[in-house]
């Protein structure tokens, strides 16, 4: 039976069919729907982990008691999941072991750029990368053979346009995998320096062996059309490129993207005129050809930055422009993305723009507080980075600046790299405010729960992390709880709380809007007080504009929430319910 | 033959929904299809955009300027906006003429664009509606996207039955009923 599926859920379908027995994930665009799928299958444990690197060390450890298993998430979360994985490439693996890593080129949902295809050269570990949702299913499959065979964890590399493009899968059933006996090893699993002097060597053999297979490995795929042009690819420009290309080219399809083969790259270029290398971000094809004398055209052509499209590639091989097309007349508004109407963090943000404070921001819905009309966030570096970023400014320039200076994190973002900063201040006599914007659910990713919401993935009730606890054992004595639409007390907190030269935690508390269980009602409307002071503008909600000098509130977009009733200041906006 | 059906809106008017049952739809036709889609931080009220290629073979999901045959509009000023990714002379928009306000217009820094559905049509084949409103009047303003879908199917030589199956395959259960009358007052209008 044939099906459309996303990349991600060919993926799940994959592991299903490979007999994998534990997935645990962090989420993160473009890669969390692997995870919400493999929640439909029974058969396989899964979990939300608090962070990518505990949920490799899980993936890590269900392996080692022999069942094939597996970690998601995105390519940032391949950075804080690193340590372990330079380590596991020493150990290797009982049962199959692989992590998909989704890139996001382009940077439709990531704060960088990065080529993880780095990663498995650095780790000496094996790394394949589908083109299409049939290939990420196949890919998966084979990735758990590879890692048993050659005892290797395998990175399955995935990116934006593979993981969230649909195409058609073939289904097959799962495979009945049994789970490898558990047989103590401590000169393969333990990593002191004895045992991994001997591992190291095990490692650079094994990477021979892998350089020797992908030589003749059916995941690399040579197509030939008697063409006098080569082109050498991967993944998703694999695919932009026959689209652009067609039969005019002869192909080297890399299904391996680590690591690379040499002769056989050499003999695909054979009697060739040209040899184009076509891959997005890094030149890392490229520079593997050109290391061995192989003469390529890549990065002279094409660019570094984003994702390619057919009509570039076209262009760059054949000289063929894009057809023509229309041109608007004039400069239109662009549409960013925005905080919801309803959105809990809105109330914060404009708080702490009221109030002029620096804020060190973090990564989720709320880093849109950066932007206009609110532009409340002073810096956004990577998970969890907001509190330990504080604390250094704090440090540097001192109680005065620190009157002025919060640090911002959601409560997912919290738990999963923000607690170990928190500690961080206060052990070392920091005296940052954090307040944790608390909206009861992973937001940005699609509402995943997570230890602070009391469910698991199957929406099981577990134990719920508690934070007030959780910072009063940190050693934080100033903890207050608040409403974030409640901002005149709000207000009143952050001013109190900042002054103090102590750390202090204020917990920002409402959910998210999106949640099913928050039931707004009704909608807000202008009334004929309105004096066009624009204050509620300034809250950046979606459903109140400004047609030609009349401030409207759309109500389709309005929910209900009333937060700029409590902005408005003649009282000229009230709440209509249907 | 390649259709190109490219899909725009704003964050959170269901154009995944849409993509999904234009594709489901072309597998039912028994077309190779390719859907591309958008997650994360795109979706939070901003532009969105979602392709369907379906064919003989399809190999890249993504469609660049000048390659659309249809456009899918759920929003006037995304339609505008996607306006360059229109097939020239043979390309179809089907618009629902709504309006949403972006944050550069409520913040006062840019106007919207005025007469944007007139100044579309001297360019392009345009089908419109007012698909927002027609959803209000079915009770529930979310399900415009599969008016807009009716619109769209009137046009083409698909039996009805054919999309009464996908729309049920594809729609959660509860909202089969909801979105079935709306591809009909889409059908219809």
């Amino acid at each position: 039976m044939k099906k459309l599926m996303l990349g991600n859920e060919a993926v799940a379908r994959g592991c299903f069919e490979a007999g994998v027995r534990l997935v645990s994930s962090y989420p993160g665009t473009p890669s969390t729907e692997i995870t919400e799928t493999i929640v439909k299958y029974d058969d396989i444990y899964c979990e939300w982990a608090p962070n990518e690197k505990v949920a490799a060390e899980t993936a890590i450890g269900a392996s080692i008691a022999g069942a094939r298993s597996m970690a998601c998430m995105k390519h940032v979360g391949l950075n804080v999941m690193a340590d372990p994985l330079f380590t596991v490439s020493y150990t290797g693996v009982n049962g199959g072991l692989v992590f998909a890593v989704a890139d996001d080129p382009g940077m439709h949902s990531s704060q960088n750029e990065q080529d993880s295809r780095h990663y498995a050269k650095a780790a000496k570990i094996l790394m394949l990368e589908p083109s299409d949702s049939m290939e990420a299913k196949a890919f998966t499959k084979k990735a758990f053979e590879l890692s048993e065979k050659y005892d290797v964890p395998v990175i399955l590399r995935l990116s934006t346009r593979v993981s969230h493009s649909q195409s058609l899968v073939e289904i097959e059933e799962r495979e009945n995998i049994e789970l490898k006996p558990y047989i103590k090893d401590s000169s393969k699993y333990v990593m002191m320096p004895g045992n991994a002097i001997k591992r190291h060597k095990i490692v650079e053999e094994r990477e021979k062996a892998l350089k020797e297979y992908v030589e003749s490995t059916e995941l690399n795929v040579i197509e030939c059309n008697n063409s006098k042009i080569g082109v050498i690819t991967s993944g998703i420009s694999y695919l932009y490129a026959h689209e652009a290309l067609g039969n005019q080219v002869n192909y080297f399809k890399l299904g391996v993207a680590y690591p690379l083969p040499i002769e056989s790259i050499r003999n695909f270029t054979k009697g060739l005129e040209k040899v184009f290398v076509i891959e997005e971000l890094d030149p890392f094809i490229e520079e593997h050809c050109k290391m061995n004398g192989i003469d390529v055209i890549g990065k002279d052509v094409f660019t570094l930055l984003y994702e390619y499209t057919p009509q570039m590639i076209k262009k760059a091989v054949l000289g063929i422009e894009p057809p023509s097309h229309f041109e608007l007349d004039e400069a239109i508004p662009n549409r960013p993305p925005v905080m919801c109407a309803g959105c809990p963090h809105r109330g914060t943000f404009y708080v702490l723009k009221k109030l002029g404070l620096t804020v060190s921001g973090d990564i989720g819905c709320y880093t849109l507080g950066a932007t206009r009309p609110i532009e409340a966030v002073d810096t956004v570096i990577c998970m969890g980075a907001s509190i330990g970023a504080a604390h250094g400014m704090a440090k540097v320039r001192g109680s005065e600046f620190n009157e002025k200076l919060v640090a911002v994190i959601g409560d997912s973002t919290f738990v999963h790299s923000g607690i170990t900063g928190l500690i961080d201040v206060v052990y070392n006599k920091g005296i940052t405010t954090v307040i944790i914007l608390d909206n009861s659910i992973t937001g940005m990713t699609g509402h995943q729960d997570n230890p602070t919401t009391g469910y698991t993935i199957r929406k099981e009730e577990t134990k719920q992390l508690n934070l007030i606890t959780l910072a009063k054992s940190i050693g934080i004595e100033n903890i207050s709880v608040v409403d974030p639409f409640d901002l005149i007390n709000l207000e009143k907190v952050i001013k109190e709380e900042v002054k103090k030269c102590e750390p202090s935690l204020i917990i920002a508390s409402r959910p998210c809007a999106l949640l099913k269980t928050v039931k707004y009602t009704g909608h807000a409307v202008i009334t004929d007080k309105c004096k066009k002071c624009k204050k509620c503008l300034g809250l950046g909600c979606p459903a109140i504009s400004n047609k030609n000098g009349l401030i409207v509130i759309d109500k389709n977009q309005c929910n209900g929430c009333s937060l700029c009733l409590n902005v408005c200041p003649f009282k000229a906006i009230s709440k209509v319910e249907e | 033959m390649n259709k190109s059906i490219m899909i725009v809106g704003v964050g959170g008017q269901g154009t995944l929904l849409a993509s999904r049952i234009l594709g489901n739809l072309a597998i039912s036709l028994g077309y190779d299809v390719k859907v591309s889609e958008v997650h994360g931080m795109s979706q939070r009220g901003g532009s969105v955009t979602t392709y369907c290629k379906y064919g003989d073979k399809i190999y890249s999901p993504l469609i660049d300027k000048g390659e659309a045959d249809i456009i899918l509009a759920f929003e006037a000023l995304e339609a505008y906006r996607a306006l360059p990714y229109l097939k020239k002379d043979t390309g179809v928009m089907v618009i629902n003429i709504t309006e949403i306000d972006p944050m550069p217009v409520i913040t006062g820094q840019m106007e919207y664009p005025k007469d944007i559905i007139k100044k579309i049509k001297e360019k392009a084949k345009v089908i419109e509606l007012d698909s927002t409103k027609i959803a209000s009047e079915l009770g529930n303003p979310r399900c415009a996207n599969v008016v807009l879908i009716g619109a769209f199917a009137k046009n083409l030589d698909i039996p009805y039955e054919n999309w009464i199956e996908v729309i049920k395959n594809t729609v959660p259960n509860k909202f089969i009923e909801l979105n079935i009358n709306a591809f009909e007052r889409g059908i219809n209008s």
